[in-house]
């Protein structure tokens, strides 16, 4: 609790959510509220005031009427295993768990569209419309992960390169804005009139509305998919070998490389047969017609020949393919095998500053006397260096902040972002001024206000510092320093 | 509507601006002026402010496939450089000389949005002019970045009615070595809608999947791009005739789809938010009206345009294409057709604010939505 604030009496709000969700559905115990006390972010944890599960719309939208008449502030969650601290409660304010909403209301192949409810996991979107289709967006968590969680932060996946983020799937929300009003944004058919209020809402981290029916496009799958991996000296060697495919025009489905920490610390779990000794191992995976896919894949081929490449290992069939990908996939939980703890950063910077990049991260590495290692989507550039650290040892856990911190400000300075898929959350808002200046967080603030002036949803994320929705303010002016030409603002 | 005003540098952009809303001035942003009609009129008193000043390729980064350019930059020239590295950005809509600022301001497409998106999925990053003479980015220069809200997202397609498009960043796709595409001909609507429905749900890989409609015939055309195009159109053949389709494979497929974009425009145009399964009653209502149809075919958007349109045309349309909004460009002078089709009134009432939030001066592009905000 804040100091000096008084503790809010939730009681009778409590009495009031259970005559809209029934009273099994809320949740007042301190044991029972713990389980909700992190998402998949486990360095924060703040106990909610209160847990509540809606069953369906008309129920989120009594729940938040209910938070909005009483000046409550309320966090959604999914399955909680965002890992920016984006579901993270707020003490005394409610959580509106979202997971009892798990229908799939509707399943049109001929359109290519679903309508989900926000509960349902990613990957119960691609069964229900298996064999012939499927939801691009796969997040490595997408067995666990809920649509609604995606939609808030905008999830991607190891094959986003190819095929895209939510953003780009998403026809049709049905909200339940702060104030408990509902609305409908476009529907199952693309580009509804007027403001592209979708395009606005995918990504928001849960800080405009709740959305409690998704609207969207799934497409066949591809008649065919390839995979290898090759093994090089040096991720500069492998991150040359992206650049090449990447410029001849071919689009992998999915390009994937880990270093050699990674490579050692994967391999101890799980097996795949990848060298110890590699400097980077690079995944790629073609998909899509037959004869393309072919003619593509032996390009590929002999461009990591061509660079040298150690070993190059061709999927033969499903089970070996599926083994190259158990390594990737093992790669972060596999890192307790290097250090009892570790950050996960999620920066971006342009594919071709890779090798200055990753070099500039090993020096800074050297300067904190701790081990980070590699592992990215290498055709978008987005990196996830994690910073291997050991909690037990006074000092290390601040170290390794510190040296991620860093890592982040090294990718911003290079043309790039602070998070490329995880979210900000309450992580990485610290780090938004590094991106943002003072004007852009005023534009961002513009729209939150407009949905939600009263900020009651999800507060204190995303934006590095609170702030009002005040009064209109009055006509910019320059600051003196830019109109005399001696400072700029961007 | 009163002088232009053309500045040279943003900063000089963000001040007219400015200028514009302390004395209460609407304001109509303009670019090549090729889409001038498709929004409301502006009020009479209003002064026009123009982006042909800002006009710089600001960086290309071809290792990258991403692209910096100041809105007043032409589509024409933006393309000729990519080009220049085997790279395209993936909007074709009917012809090139529009700028990218008015491009991505009416989100206008072609084709090549089956397979790469919407101009809204291909921006990345956005500087934006607003009326109390900030500017402000959103998003940033690299194709993957959930930081801040996408305000990107939201400035696209909007008419420029929450403030100027200064900027945009934007990834790149590289040029397709060849191209192939199927033709499935026929003169029955059920037959072509099913043609349609069964490209869309096939394994092909394509690089455009249209409809067409005219004077009681049409098409489906399935287009291929790669190092190995034929192979994927005959397949796509064997689709398209087991739906019924007369069909064959072109290799010199420039003149298909220049048409296929060519007719995207017309003295009346309407664009249609319809569904696949929506094909054929879209094209009895086409021929009910006189009109010719082309459109996306998976993604269900079509261009409905009318040679001679009459008064009651647009109504009469928008009745039998229900429940898919309609929305009208192009028309002919002194006609006062409503331009968009009624919304939730909870979605307008969250643009109206999301339009004070962003422009409480009220004066950017004011009445580009006509009544609609």
């Amino acid at each position: 609790m804040t100091e000096g604030a008084p503790a809010r009496d939730l009681g009778p709000l409590a009495e009031r959510f259970r005559g809209v969700v029934g009273a099994e559905h809320v949740i007042t115990h301190e044991q029972q509220l713990a389980t909700y006390e992190s998402d998949g972010l486990l360095q924060y944890a703040v106990t909610p005031g209160m847990v509540v599960l809606p069953a369906n719309a008309a129920e989120t939208a009594g729940v938040v009427r209910a938070c909005h008449d009483t000046g409550t502030p309320w966090v959604a969650r999914g399955a909680g295993s965002g890992l920016s601290g984006g579901a993270l409660p707020v003490e005394d304010g409610v959580l509106i768990a979202l997971t009892r909403m798990r229908s799939i209301r509707e399943i049109d192949l001929d359109n290519g569209r679903v309508l989900v409810e926000p509960g349902v996991t990613n990957i119960a979107v691609s069964q229900a419309v298996g064999p012939t289709h499927f939801y691009p967006p796969d997040p490595s968590s997408q067995i666990v992960c809920t649509i609604g969680g995606n939609v808030a932060e905008n999830s991607g996946g190891a094959h986003c390169f190819k095929y895209g983020f939510t953003t780009n799937y998403v026809t049709g929300l049905e909200l339940v804005l702060a104030d408990g009003s509902q609305v409908t944004l476009g529907g199952p058919e693309l580009d509804h009139p007027g403001l592209d209020l979708i395009g606005a809402f995918v990504g928001s981290e849960g800080t405009l509305g709740i959305a409690t029916g998704i609207w969207l496009r799934v497409v066949p799958k591809p008649e065919s998919v390839r995979t290898l991996v090759a093994f090089f000296g040096s991720t500069v060697q492998a991150g040359e070998v992206v650049s090449e495919i990447v410029s001849g025009g071919i689009v992998p489905g999915a390009i994937e490389m880990m270093d050699n920490l990674s490579i050692r610390a994967a391999e101890g779990s799980t097996n795949a047969g990848y060298p110890t000794d590699a400097g980077a191992a690079l995944v790629v995976e073609l998909d899509g017609s037959e004869a393309e896919c072919a003619a593509r894949f032996e390009q590929v081929v002999e461009i990591c020949e061509g660079a040298g490449a150690d070993s190059v290992r061709v999927a033969k069939d499903d089970a070996e393919r599926e083994l190259i990908w158990r390594a990737r996939k093992a790669a972060f939980a596999a890192m307790g095998r290097i250090a009892p703890n570790y950050y996960v950063q999620d920066s971006v910077i342009p594919r071709t500053r890779l090798a200055e990049v990753l070099g500039r991260i090993e020096e800074l590495a050297g300067e904190h006397e701790l081990q980070v290692a590699n592992v990215f989507h290498a055709g978008d550039g987005n990196l996830h260096p994690l910073v291997c650290y050991d909690g037990g040892r006074p000092g290390e856990a601040e170290r390794a902040e510190e040296l991620a911190g860093q890592i982040v400000q090294v990718c911003v300075d290079a043309g790039g972002s602070i998070t490329g898929e995880h979210g900000v959350g309450v992580d990485k808002k610290r780090y938004m001024p590094s991106m943002f200046d003072e004007p852009d967080l005023s534009a961002f603030q513009r729209l939150r206000c407009a949905f939600d002036p009263e900020q009651r949803a999800n507060p204190g994320k995303v934006m590095p510092t609170p702030r009002l929705c005040g009064e209109v303010p009055g006509p910019y002016r320059r600051h003196p320093l830019e109109q005399a030409g001696v400072a700029e603002r961007f | 509507m009163r002088t232009a005003e053309r500045p040279a540098t943003r900063e000089a952009f963000a001040e007219a601006l400015a200028a514009a809303a302390e004395a209460g001035t609407p304001v109509r942003f303009t670019g090549a002026g090729t889409k001038a009609g498709w929004a409301g009129p502006p009020p009479e008193d209003a002064i026009e402010l123009s982006t042909l000043g800002l006009a710089r390729v600001v960086e290309h980064n071809a290792g990258d496939l991403t692209a910096v350019l100041e809105a007043g930059v032409s589509l024409r020239d933006a393309q000729a450089e990519f080009a220049e590295a085997g790279q395209m950005l993936a909007i074709d809509p009917p012809g090139d000389s529009a700028t990218i600022g008015g491009l991505v301001a009416s989100g206008d497409s072609g084709p090549l949005r089956s397979r790469y998106g919407g101009v809204r999925d291909l921006v990345v990053g956005m500087r934006v002019a607003l009326s109390d003479g900030s500017v402000a980015r959103s998003g940033g220069k690299v194709i993957k970045n959930v930081a801040g809200y996408d305000l990107a997202k939201l400035f696209a397609g909007s008419f420029g009615s929450l403030g100027a498009i200064l900027e945009v960043a934007v990834r790149l796709h590289p040029l397709p070595p060849m191209t192939a595409t199927t033709v499935g001909s026929s003169s029955d609507p059920d037959e072509l809608g099913r043609g349609a429905i069964a490209a869309g749900r096939a394994q092909l890989e394509h690089h455009g999947l249209d409809v067409r409609w005219s004077g009681g015939r049409g098409a489906v055309l399935v287009r291929f791009a790669g190092t190995r195009p034929v192979p994927q159109a005959e397949a796509a053949r064997a689709v398209l005739a087991d739906a019924g389709l007369d069909a064959e494979v072109a290799e010199d497929d420039r003149e298909i789809w220049d048409a296929q974009r060519a007719d995207q425009r017309g003295p009346l145009t309407i664009k249609v938010s319809g569904l696949p399964t929506r094909v054929p009653a879209a094209l009895r209502a086409v021929d009910a009206a006189g009109g010719s149809l082309v459109g996306r075919a998976a993604l269900g958007l079509w261009w409905i345009a009318i040679e001679e349109p009459a008064p009651e045309t647009v109504d009469s349309l928008r009745s039998a294409l229900a429940p898919s909004p309609c929305v009208v460009l192009d028309r002919p002078a002194g006609g006062d057709t409503e331009a968009w089709s009624p919304l939730d009134p909870g979605a307008v009432e969250l643009m109206r604010r999301v339009k004070r939030g962003f422009d409480p001066a009220g004066i950017c592009n004011a009445g580009a939505f006509g009544s609609l905000l």
